[in-house]
């Protein structure tokens, strides 16, 4: 396969950035994104050029590194995929693809598609735990959990951090993110002691980061690679007003 | 466990425990010591109202205000298939409404109020997000595809302003009569069925175009308030979203049928 790349170059934080073509030739269709990017950065190095930089770590889609918008979409098109799971087959032979970083204010771009995604670590600092009594640990089944519960909870704890619903979000908004971690916690019994005011310090730390707020628009879940719900914004909606309630 | 002369000789099992009994009972550091990192911005989180989801929730409230509005002004527009008397005696009641308990137009004041208040919250919360929401994103994508079903979520914004500018019209001509050929001291029924003469098809061709506009802000806006208020879930999401472009519909039809069956001659 032979591609066109447009690809968003920027030297660092207070470069403005460009976007710059670069041809690829001889891709296999069974290299995965990265990998293809990988080949293009191994032709630049040896041409004395800065490689583009971006971030990867596991290649298996579940560290939640990697993402890049890639013809507009996070992640790229392919439903419920990271970028490192995307495959080029899914390309056809030709085409010109764009790949950009995740735009968000409170992502500011570290360099090329590298981006800054602490903001997420601030929010789950601010109310993403559970305070356990430290001890032995208790026996598994000491705490009964509905099937439906666990199955939900469990549905939102996949959530990777990777950032594609705040790329996706025409508000920038960091809700889907932040709603995932409420909801794992607030399923389980464990999460309940803390449960309202993890919703309001959550929800406070994702305004003050400066995300945007939630129209409902649905982007964010239609990239998810995990395919957390939108209802779990339903759920952080409903704990954050019952917090400002009491 | 195994304790000789005070000393602990561990088995392999007892390593094990140890390690996952130490990893979880680790000394935690004082917050003192290690203090949280500082948020970035300086902002610091005011109160309900200046979070994004407290703005949300007033959206919403004021949405459901109005929603519920247009559905009694909907059945009273109808009334002008009852024949101009009844639609007259409809808009006069609607000020003697509590009389004489309550002097004359109290109750219409009371909702007059409250809608006006309901728009000007449900602007400044569309305001203040819609800022909130394009700081949040200073760099624009090159590219950028939508991938949500369903073009409603996007048009939102440009609609509300569409109703917003038509909202205006709309009082000029029908309520202050300012815009209207039969004046302000006309009888309502003659007001509006002069303001929808043929002879004014635009007149009519604004409020198909505003009203379309309404069903769909609507479509989106009376589940993404369920939505917002956090009564929706997975279960209920078929359901609310039926029910908005339900009553979506019913409005538009119920809306549009008066001025239409005026323009075209069916009402005199």
């Amino acid at each position: 396969m032979n591609l066109t790349l447009k690809v968003w170059r920027q030297s660092g934080p207070s470069d403005s950035g460009r976007m710059v073509t670069y041809r690829v030739e001889d891709v296999s269709p069974d290299m995965s994104f990265l990998e293809m990017l990988d080949v293009l950065n191994e032709r630049l190095i040896l041409e004395g050029d800065d490689p583009i930089a971006f971030d990867h770590d596991c290649r298996e889609g579940i560290c939640g590194m990697c993402g890049m918008v890639i013809n507009g979409v996070a992640h790229g098109e392919q439903r419920a995929t990271t970028t490192c799971q995307l495959h080029m087959r899914h390309f056809e032979d030709g085409a010109v693809i764009t790949i950009e970083p995740w735009r968000a204010a409170p992502f500011p771009v570290v360099k090329d598609l590298v981006v800054d995604r602490s903001a997420f670590d601030r929010i789950i600092q601010a109310g993403g735990f559970v305070s356990v009594p430290a001890g032995s640990a208790p026996d598994a089944h000491s705490v009964p959990v509905r099937k439906e519960d666990a199955d939900a909870a469990f549905d939102a704890a996949t959530c990777i951090g990777c950032g594609a619903c705040v790329a996706a979000c025409p508000n920038g908004s960091a809700s889907l993110f932040t709603a995932a971690k409420i909801t794992h916690l607030s399923l389980l019994p464990q999460g309940q002691p803390e449960r309202l005011s993890r919703a309001k310090a959550m929800v406070d730390q994702m305004d003050a980061e400066g995300f945007g707020g939630c129209t409902n628009t649905g982007e964010c879940t239609a990239v998810c690679p995990k395919g957390i719900p939108l209802d779990t914004i339903a759920q952080l909606n409903s704990d954050y007003l019952k917090a400002n309630a009491k | 466990m195994t304790w000789t002369d005070h000393r602990w000789i561990p088995s392999v099992e007892d390593v094990t425990a140890t390690i996952e009994r130490g990893a979880a009972t680790a000394p935690v550091s004082s917050p003192k010591s290690a203090p949280p990192a500082k948020r970035p911005s300086s902002r610091k989180p005011g109160g309900f109202l200046a979070s994004s989801n407290g703005k949300k929730a007033v959206m919403a409230v004021t949405g459901v205000v109005m929603v519920l509005f247009l559905v009694g002004h909907m059945l009273g527009n109808l009334k002008i298939f009852l024949g101009r008397d009844s639609f007259n005696e409809y808009a006069h009641a609607l000020r003697t409404l509590l009389e004489p308990l309550a002097p004359y137009r109290t109750l219409l004041t009371i909702v007059e109020v409250v809608l006006a208040a309901s728009v000007v919250l449900h602007l400044w919360a569309a305001i203040s997000l819609a800022r909130r929401a394009r700081k949040a994103r200073p760099v624009k994508y090159v590219t950028k595809k939508s991938q949500a079903s369903g073009y409603t979520t996007h048009i939102m914004r440009f609609g509300g302003v569409t109703i917003l500018l038509f909202l205006v019209w709309h009082l000029l001509d029908l309520t202050f009569g300012v815009v209207n050929p039969k004046g302000s001291g006309s009888a309502p029924a003659d007001r509006m069925i002069a303001g929808f003469d043929a002879s004014r098809w635009w007149v009519t061709l604004i409020y198909v175009v505003a009203v379309v506009m309404v069903g769909l802000h609507l479509r989106h806006g009376i589940w993404s308030a369920f939505q917002t208020l956090g009564w929706a879930n997975r279960t209920r999401y078929r359901a609310l979203k039926g029910a908005a472009a339900l009553v979506s519909a019913v409005l538009v039809i119920g809306f549009l049928a008066p001025p239409l069956a005026i323009t075209f001659g069916a009402v005199k």
